[in-house]
């Protein structure tokens, strides 16, 4: 794959980068393969008050325990009750996974049950935290009813398909995400009845783009994966997994990850690794968040906003 | 073939926790008697990556991270459970052979057991 490749793409880039590492609530659109960031509070959402939306949540993390986020039950509580109170009401709400820290049964207890008070949709894919118990199926028991293999999955709604996709199980020495032939080739038939104007989401745990290849953030087949929606018009790629967000522009595939409900973790390459990054308590809001996708044009890609849990 | 401590190929050993803080030193309790060493998860790293030790020797691998992490190792055919903050788990090498393994949530983390004769 290759970088848009527009006279003026390098300097768009850079901005892009600026926006993200700047990391506080933003809106973030696209017209014509051209994005458009705006700080939240401009008119962007307000203007398509009717838009057909969603929203994603990602990384809660429930069982975790350590100095980073002693409680991290209260922050998606939080979370949800952001999500409840949203403006523009959502159609339902993806979770990019780590929905628990260790697959315990109480755990996706604690978040079905806090996912459920906000009688939303749920559609989920696993993280590498939710298959650690039975060989996946503490998960697949509760979240993968009408899935595929590992739990990959597709449906329509407001016009969108909507692709869930694994890559989290059978992992390989090449240190990233894996999605697998035999997910891949369902993908492909998946898509293959499709016009090319239909809008794509695709939704899955570790981006699918390579954000920082040292530690893992990236997934090994995700360009194999990706050529079946070369000819889409529009194609958002939303992934959670590293607790912050980042985006990327490249043809007409937009990729964005979302910020983590539980904790932050360092930028690539700032840290030693990239396990969670404890700031203080007071701050640890800044950094979580989560995320309101809308669908301004069925013809024009998707708006996104990242909204932190606090100032 | 390896000796498994337990039918899932890992066990807990709590008797080695004593070991817990003596890095990667090679404790030989008798004459005659196995061998045990240690690897330190730590920040992400396996450490030491590569340990060198003599076939019989149980290597004991302990979780000093905020975060689960679990050892996959191909040629050994082995997929061991998540061991979360301060879990630690042990298995015998006896055949010499080179054992490569990475960690199964974070497949950067990288390790190898070299077992000689």
């Amino acid at each position: 794959m290759t970088e848009t490749e527009t006279t003026d793409g390098v300097q768009r880039r850079g901005l892009l980068k600026c926006m993200a590492w700047a990391g506080t609530g933003m809106v973030w659109t696209m017209a014509g393969g051209v994005p458009r960031s705006g700080l939240i509070g401009t008119a962007e959402a307000a203007a398509v008050p009717n838009a057909f939306s969603f929203v994603q949540i990602s990384d809660s993390h429930l069982g975790f325990n350590k100095a980073a986020n002693p409680d991290p039950t209260v922050t998606l509580q939080d979370a949800l009750t952001q999500v409840s109170a949203l403006a523009k009401p959502p159609a339902f709400m993806i979770h990019t996974g780590d929905i628990t820290h260790l697959s315990k049964p109480a755990q996706f207890d604690t978040a079905q049950q806090l996912m459920a008070a906000t009688r939303l949709a749920i559609h989920t894919v696993p993280g590498e935290h939710d298959i650690l118990e039975e060989d996946g199926k503490s998960y697949l028991n509760r979240f993968g009813k009408g899935t595929t293999g590992d739990g990959w999955y597709s449906f329509d709604a407001g016009g969108v398909h909507f692709i869930g996709l694994v890559n989290v199980v059978d992992l390989q020495a090449n240190g990233l995400g894996n999605l697998g032939q035999a997910q891949i080739d369902w993908l492909q038939r998946d898509v293959q009845p499709l016009s090319a104007s239909t809008p794509i989401v695709v939704f899955a745990h570790v981006p699918l783009w390579t954000v920082y290849a040292d530690w893992g953030w990236g997934t090994g087949d995700s360009a194999q994966a990706l050529a079946h929606l070369k000819r889409f018009g529009s194609v958002t790629v939303l992934n959670g997994h590293i607790h912050q967000t980042m985006q990327k522009v490249e043809g007409h595939v937009a990729f964005h990850t979302a910020r983590s409900t539980a904790f932050p973790q360092p930028a690539p390459g700032m840290a030693n690794g990239p396990g969670p990054l404890a700031v203080p308590a007071g701050e640890l809001r800044q950094h979580l968040g989560i995320t309101q996708v809308s669908l301004v044009s069925i013809k024009a890609p998707l708006a996104i906003v990242d909204t932190p849990l606090g100032a | 073939m390896m000796r498994m401590g337990q039918p899932g190929g890992i066990a807990r050993r709590g008797l080695l926790r004593a070991a817990a803080g003596a890095g990667a030193a090679l404790l030989f309790a008798r004459r005659g008697m196995a061998a045990e060493t240690e690897i330190v998860i730590d920040n992400f790293t396996f450490a030491p990556d590569r340990l060198v030790v003599k076939a019989g020797t149980t290597v004991t691998w302990v979780n000093h991270d905020d975060m689960p992490h679990s050892i996959v190792c191909a040629a050994l055919g082995f997929h061991s459970h998540a061991l979360d903050s301060d879990e630690q788990l042990s298995t015998r090498f006896d055949r010499p052979g080179r054992y490569d393994y990475i960690c199964g949530l974070h497949p950067h983390m990288h390790g190898t057991v070299v077992v000689e004769a």
